[in-house]
């Protein structure tokens, strides 16, 4: 667990960076600082690390006073991830992620083969590590950057920026993978964004900061849609939040059942409707038109791929997109990617009315902590 | 012309003996290379210091260029007629010049390294200490590699300039190639003056090929699309 | 009238002869780094060979160059014009590079707009990258000044009549007033080069003003 307790930075008197900030980031899950610029949120992240030391205030990384652990040697135990990812550019891609274990005094052997091991662990296998920070992409070379981080298995990890400047495709893929990672590795992760589309998208608690560095609401993704504390952090979530809100709600919905054209087989009943056409295994593969199939086999061709597929058991936000974005209005649900049914958006709406609004008013500051997020 | 130039340079007298070709040209080398070595052990720890430190940069920046202005020339004569009446035999010749050769050696070396250091990527400084290198570690294991293609080219245009100066300090009585422009002057010699003149153009050429293949063997194949010299 | 025991008449005929020495080919070798530069720039093959040719100019020591003019040029060895020559050829291989680089550092969205609104290659050159490149062009050629400067003084070893003529003559009478005042002179004129360019930097870069402003 990481403790901040009564954080303040000040580069010039008077005017605070971050302003007696008080924060837990508890141990397994990923804690997100969000926030405008100038909302001290990196400072707050370099605070951590002692990259940056504070004014006053302490910060405990497990009870341990983060002060009196010589700054270099905190530093070696936590990963940290920045913006460009800072990648050493006259190094091969293995020998900087060998980095922080030969920093610890591994052996080469040792580290080279840990290296190999996380770089796979970030899809970036074999070949990759002979090559040159300079022959990469951006979210390659962040990629890299990440699997630093992992290279000397560290309890915690900071990462300040770290998809910022990727491009959008790239950013959502390394994004999953951080999910992935963490739920892996159960490792401790404080996020910096700016986004609070990716602050919501992978914190189990999100921190927002104003400006001068004051917290504004500390609370799980959903709590911060349900209920923004303030006109701040309202405008801050932005618009939709009602709707974004959903993809944090579970209930249960009516399943119909779905009788299905098999791909490759002709139709074998009229109809005037839309058919959902399955593979051999039941899987969904897209709706068909029965005046354009005619008399053959169901071919490729003839699939419309319209709409959306959610899991039977999935958020309601996913449920009432598939049967909104499905042609025929009956909305996909899977199983395992087995077909399930289909659900009708009438009654996935009537769910989200009777269904009660989030509660838990959220509590400024740590006392909050045992409100757990959910994971989107 | 040409034919008199060849006619001294193929000649095998010139070849012989203590001022023969092949002993000036190695006295040249001899003499630039302690010029080279001493100004490198006086401007590679300021450059790094500074470079490292951020301190006194806007100093460093001035005196080199305020050191571009001086004119060798002069401050070879002020070095030999202060010093040569204190310093007897060998040393009278080679100190006075040694010492002007290393103090105008040193703005090139310092300005490469110092340019050298700050250049290197922000975002690598700041992984490298953030990961928990100490200062000395992300000196010599980020900054220094990362810096070399400038300290390299640094280290180039200093022995350039410590090999013409050397030339030139023939007048005030230094051994190497510059003799034989001055001695081929000084006895209206064109033929001697032309064909030390290829000379010393050929060596500076030879050690500037040889600096540079060294550059490409120390510089990471990482760092070849940069800092090109 | 005299300082250190040198007439300041002659030394300043010297540094006449001194300026024009050092500034005429730095004119010269603008002229001619503008088009190298460029090509270098424009035909990327062209870049190395340009730039490591330009570069190898700057290898050749100074007397060597002096001495060796004359047979290459056919003139007399006291013949200005190989001062002239040789600092010009000094000045393109300082300058090249910094040409190519600063016409290089103009942002590509710039030259395509300019392309877009219908500027042809040569008047874009002049309307738009040469302008752009003024400040990096600029701090080129205030290196290659204050190196002219102090190059061009060597050439009093073949007896060519400037500044340095100063510092052979106090030499050959162990006289260091004459000495001193050469230098002094020297390091003077390369400021005064150094403010010129600086100055006509200024007026050629008002938008540069402004935004400090």
């Amino acid at each position: 667990m990481i403790r901040l307790e009564g954080v303040s930075k000040e580069y010039a008197a008077g005017r605070p960076a971050v302003d007696n900030l008080t924060l837990e980031a508890a141990t397994g899950e990923i804690t997100v600082l969000v926030g405008p610029s100038g909302c001290g949120k990196t400072t707050s992240l370099r605070m951590i690390n002692r990259m940056i030391e504070p004014t006053s205030g302490r910060i405990l990384i497990d009870g341990r006073d983060t002060a009196r652990v010589p700054a270099a040697t905190l530093r070696r135990d936590i990963g940290y991830v920045i913006q460009h990812a800072g990648l050493f550019p006259h190094r091969t891609v293995l020998h900087n992620v060998m980095t922080v274990p030969r920093l610890n005094g591994w052996g080469r052997a040792r580290a080279e083969a840990r290296a190999r091991e996380v770089l796979e662990m970030v899809g970036l296998p074999g070949d990759f590590g002979r090559r040159y920070p300079g022959q990469l992409s951006g979210g390659q070379q962040q990629r890299v950057g990440v699997a630093r981080a992992l290279a000397s298995d560290p309890s915690v990890i900071l990462m300040d920026e770290p998809f910022s400047a990727v491009d959008p495709v790239a950013r959502e893929g390394l994004q999953d993978d951080i999910l992935r990672l963490q739920a892996e590795l159960g490792t401790t992760i404080v996020l910096v964004t700016h986004d609070i589309d990716e602050a919501i998208k992978l914190g189990h608690r999100v921190a927002v900061l104003r400006q001068g560095g004051v917290l504004a609401q500390f609370s799980s993704p959903a709590d911060l849609l349900a209920h923004p504390a303030d006109d701040f952090v309202a405008d801050f979530v932005g618009r939709d939040r009602g709707y974004r809100a959903l993809s944090f709600q579970h209930a249960d919905v009516p399943v119909h059942p779905e009788e299905p054209v098999r791909l490759g087989q002709p139709l074998g009943r009229r109809s005037e409707e839309w058919l959902l056409a399955v593979d051999d295994g039941s899987r969904p593969q897209g709706w068909v038109v029965p005046a354009e199939v005619g008399e053959g086999p169901v071919r490729v061709e003839h699939l419309h791929r319209a709409g959306t597929v959610a899991p039977v058991d999935g958020a309601l936000r996913a449920l009432l997109d598939a049967a909104l974005s499905s042609p025929s209005g009956r909305g996909v649900v899977v199983r395992d990617g087995v077909l399930a049914g289909t659900v009708r958006a009438q009654e996935v709406l009537s769910v989200i009315q009777q269904a009660p609004r989030p509660d838990g008013a959220s509590i400024q500051g740590p006392e909050s902590a045992s409100a757990t997020g959910q994971r989107p | 012309m040409i034919a008199t130039i060849w006619a001294w340079l193929s000649d095998p007298t010139n070849w012989a003996g203590a001022g023969g070709i092949p002993a000036q040209s190695l006295e040249h080398l001899r003499l630039s290379l302690i010029a080279l070595l001493a100004a490198a052990l006086v401007a590679v720890p300021i450059g790094l210091y500074v470079g490292h430190t951020g301190r006194g940069r806007v100093v460093l920046v001035n005196v080199v260029s305020a050191f571009r202005a001086i004119p060798s020339l002069g401050v070879l004569f002020i070095a030999a007629l202060l010093l040569l009446p204190h310093l007897r035999g060998n040393l009278a010749f080679e100190l006075p010049s040694l010492i002007v050769l290393a103090v105008l050696g040193i703005p090139p070396i310092l300005s490469g390294v110092y340019a050298g250091i700050e250049q290197v990527d922000p975002a690598a400084r700041d992984a490298a200490r953030g990961m928990g290198m100490t200062g000395w570690q992300r000196l010599w294991q980020v900054e220094v590699p990362c810096a070399l293609p400038l300290i390299c080219s640094g280290l180039r245009s200093s022995m350039m300039q410590i090999i013409a100066t050397a030339t030139i300090a023939a007048v005030v009585g230094l051994g190497g190639l510059g003799r034989f422009l001055i001695d081929g002057q000084a006895n209206r010699k064109y033929d001697e003056m032309a064909g030390g003149a290829i000379l010393v153009a050929l060596l500076a050429l030879v050690v500037d090929i040889v600096f540079s293949l060294v550059q490409r063997a120390v510089v990471s194949p990482g760092l070849a699309s940069r800092g090109r010299t | 009238m005299t300082l250190l025991g040198t007439d300041l008449g002659e030394v300043a005929e010297f540094a006449a002869q001194h300026a024009y020495l050092a500034g005429v080919p730095l004119v010269l070798g603008l002229l001619i780094s503008l088009p190298l530069g460029w090509l270098a720039l424009r035909r990327r093959w062209l870049y190395p060979p340009v730039i490591a040719g330009t570069g190898l100019l700057y290898t050749i020591p100074s007397l060597a160059l002096f001495v060796l003019l004359p047979g290459i040029l056919g003139t007399q060895i006291l013949d200005p014009v190989n001062v002239v020559v040789a600092m010009t050829l000094y000045t393109i291989a300082l300058l090249t590079r910094t040409v190519a680089d600063g016409l290089g550092s103009v942002p590509d969205h710039v030259r395509q707009a300019a392309t877009a609104m219908g500027y042809g290659p040569v008047r874009r050159f002049f309307a738009v990258e040469l302008p752009l490149a003024v400040p990096v062009v600029s701090a080129g050629l205030r290196v290659a000044a204050v190196s002219n400067v102090s190059i061009v003084s060597v050439a009093a070893l073949i007896g060519v009549s400037q500044l340095g003529l100063l510092f052979t003559d106090g030499f050959s009478r162990s006289a260091m007033g004459p000495i001193v005042v050469g230098v002094l002179a020297c390091v003077l004129l390369a400021v005064l080069f150094d403010l010129l360019i600086l100055a006509v930097t200024r007026v050629l870069t008002p938008w540069l003003r402004a935004v400090r402003a």
